[in-house]
């Protein structure tokens, strides 16, 4: 089934004052970002969209797809599911193996056997640490939890709506998680607090006090600086590897040092500001 | 009046969910009644009775509570009637794993822990299998896959029962429990029976004996590679 909009309806917030943002629509294409402290009721909003609440948690809040109420089996049915969440958990509690856990889900998502390899695949790029399908869940790190649920969502809960609650700091390669996750024509809500995640967003919901406060729509200037915090990112991730291989930061390259220069001087008035 | 009887391992989220479900029921009208039925300690009539409900407390010592609860059902009716309750909530110890308390003409509802792992509900025996709803709490523990794998498994038990999704501390889903609860046909007056029939339970253990060796033992005896006989008069 193609969706061509979800619609989030406001509600209250933890006092049980009226959020501010009264409705959101988001279309395939787009991705908006969650912001907000911890306990802002960033998890929540997003549970709320996974579960299609109507008006029966804790902030009131409605899910319309299409601007109407989803019937029951679109709402539970995994195979009729249209939506594919990345939690917040670190780890898995089930007690089996990387492989049948997997073959068991594909069968819930009804999709063939054959995904698991894709996601064993996948899920290993992510992660330095190998996963194997003989390993038991229970004992991956938490990179490997994390790496192996991204690379499940992706490959076998393939949904057109994406909810993703923090990946930036399971340790896994984030842009190439957010990449596998997000697709194409999806819509993606991605709670973060990584400015890099934050700005790729078309749009950002500003959470306090388990309200949704504003939006905030990315600007120009920001997708400029997005750039280069990529670079940065770029940077840092090469500088990382450095560090894994066992290497010393003698020859760290002139230009490396000119990007890190410049930007500290194009940034820091903005931040004394 | 309706019966509603909820089953459930200890620390399933029983007393979580319906503190929920009961204040919604609240809000919209309804006078509620909750009998809760443990075995040794019980400290659920707190929780509930701060909702300023009437509660019912029963402790089986001994004795089986699922056994318990229904020859002591009538008792219960009898109680909610004079609350002039429209609802009879019963919330079990939920120890057994061989019994189901559920009445023919009650709502049976059973809670199923989701972090206690995907096979669980294979384990849980008549108090899922016959269920008429099946709220599985603590998602909010585990990913979203292992969700939906613990679903496929309760179907696999009871292939007709209804799922609800909730969560006890944030009361997330407990409206559509309430929904369900509010949904419950009527007790007729006639005769209402149990949906399962009671463990075969007629072994001298049953009436006290205490010594282990086999020789003491006499009833129906079942070996442990599965042979049984039937030893006495
Ligand atoms: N994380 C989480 N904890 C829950 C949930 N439901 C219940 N709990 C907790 O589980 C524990 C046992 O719940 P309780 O309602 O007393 O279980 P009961 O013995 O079945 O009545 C309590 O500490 C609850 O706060 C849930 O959906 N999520
Ligand atoms: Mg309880
Ligand atoms: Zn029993």
């Amino acid at each position: 089934m193609d969706i061509r909009k979800i619609t989030i309806l406001g509600g209250y917030d933890k006092i049980g004052i009226k959020e501010p943002v009264e409705q959101i629509d988001i279309r395939p294409g787009e991705m908006f970002g969650v912001v907000g402290p911890t306990g802002s009721g960033k998890s929540s909003l997003i549970s709320d969209i996974e579960q299609m609440a109507q008006g029966d948690t804790f902030s009131r809040r409605r899910i319309l797809l299409d601007d109407a109420v989803p019937d029951y089996q679109t709402r539970t049915d995994p195979r009729k599911k249209m939506i594919a969440q990345i939690s917040q958990n670190m780890s898995f509690l089930a007690d089996m193996s990387v492989g049948e856990f997997l073959c068991l889900h594909a069968k819930c998502r009804g999709v063939r056997d054959s995904h698991v390899q894709e996601v064993l695949r996948l899920a290993n790029t992510l992660t330095g640490e190998p996963i194997k399908k003989d390993y038991n869940l229970t004992i991956l790190s938490g990179g490997q939890s994390r790496a192996l649920m991204v690379a499940d969502v992706a490959v076998i809960s393939d949904s057109p709506i994406v909810l993703i609650d923090e990946v930036e700091n399971a340790g896994i390669r984030k842009h190439e998680a957010l990449k596998a996750l997000i697709g194409n024509g999806k819509i993606v809500m991605v709670v973060t607090h990584d400015p890099v995640l934050a700005l790729m967003t078309e749009k950002r919901i500003v959470m306090k006090n388990g309200g949704m406060r504003k939006i905030i729509d990315t600007t120009q200037d920001e997708t400029e600086l997005l750039e280069d915090l990529m670079n940065i990112d770029g940077l840092l991730l090469q500088l990382r590897e450095k560090v894994r291989k066992g290497e010393s930061f003698e020859r760290c390259g002139q230009t490396q040092g000119a990007l890190m220069q410049s930007l500290y001087t194009k940034y820091r008035s903005e931040e004394s500001a | 009046m309706k019966l509603i009887v909820v089953a459930g391992t200890p620390g399933s989220g029983k007393t979580a969910v319906l503190v929920h479900a009961l204040r919604i029921l609240g809000e919209a009208g309804k006078n509620c009644s909750v009998a809760k039925v443990d075995c040794l300690y019980t400290d659920d009539d707190k929780r509930f009775s701060k909702l300023g409900i009437p509660v019912m407390v029963g402790l089986s010592k001994d004795m089986c509570p699922d056994h318990f609860a229904i020859y002591n059902l009538n008792e219960m009716l009898e109680w909610a009637e004079e609350n002039q309750s429209d609802f009879l909530i019963l919330e079990t110890a939920g120890l057994c794993h061989r019994c189901a308390p559920y009445s023919q003409e009650c709502l049976g509802v059973c809670v199923a822990d989701a972090t206690a792992g995907p096979n669980t509900p294979l384990k849980l025996g008549p108090f899922l299998s016959t269920a008429d709803f099946v709220i599985v709490t603590k998602g909010d523990m585990i990913s979203q896959a292992e969700r939906e794998i613990f679903r496929e498994k309760i179907l696999e038990v009871n292939p007709k029962c209804a799922i609800i999704e909730a969560n006890g501390l944030s009361g997330q889903g407990c409206a559509a429990c309430s929904e369900a609860m509010m949904k419950a046909r009527d007790l007729s007056n006639g005769e209402d029976k149990l949906r399962h029939s009671a463990p075969l339970a007629i072994c001298t253990l049953c009436v006290g004996e205490t010594r282990i060796k086999k020789e003491f033992h006499r009833g129906v005896l079942r070996r442990i590679d599965g042979f049984q006989t039937y030893v006495g008069e």
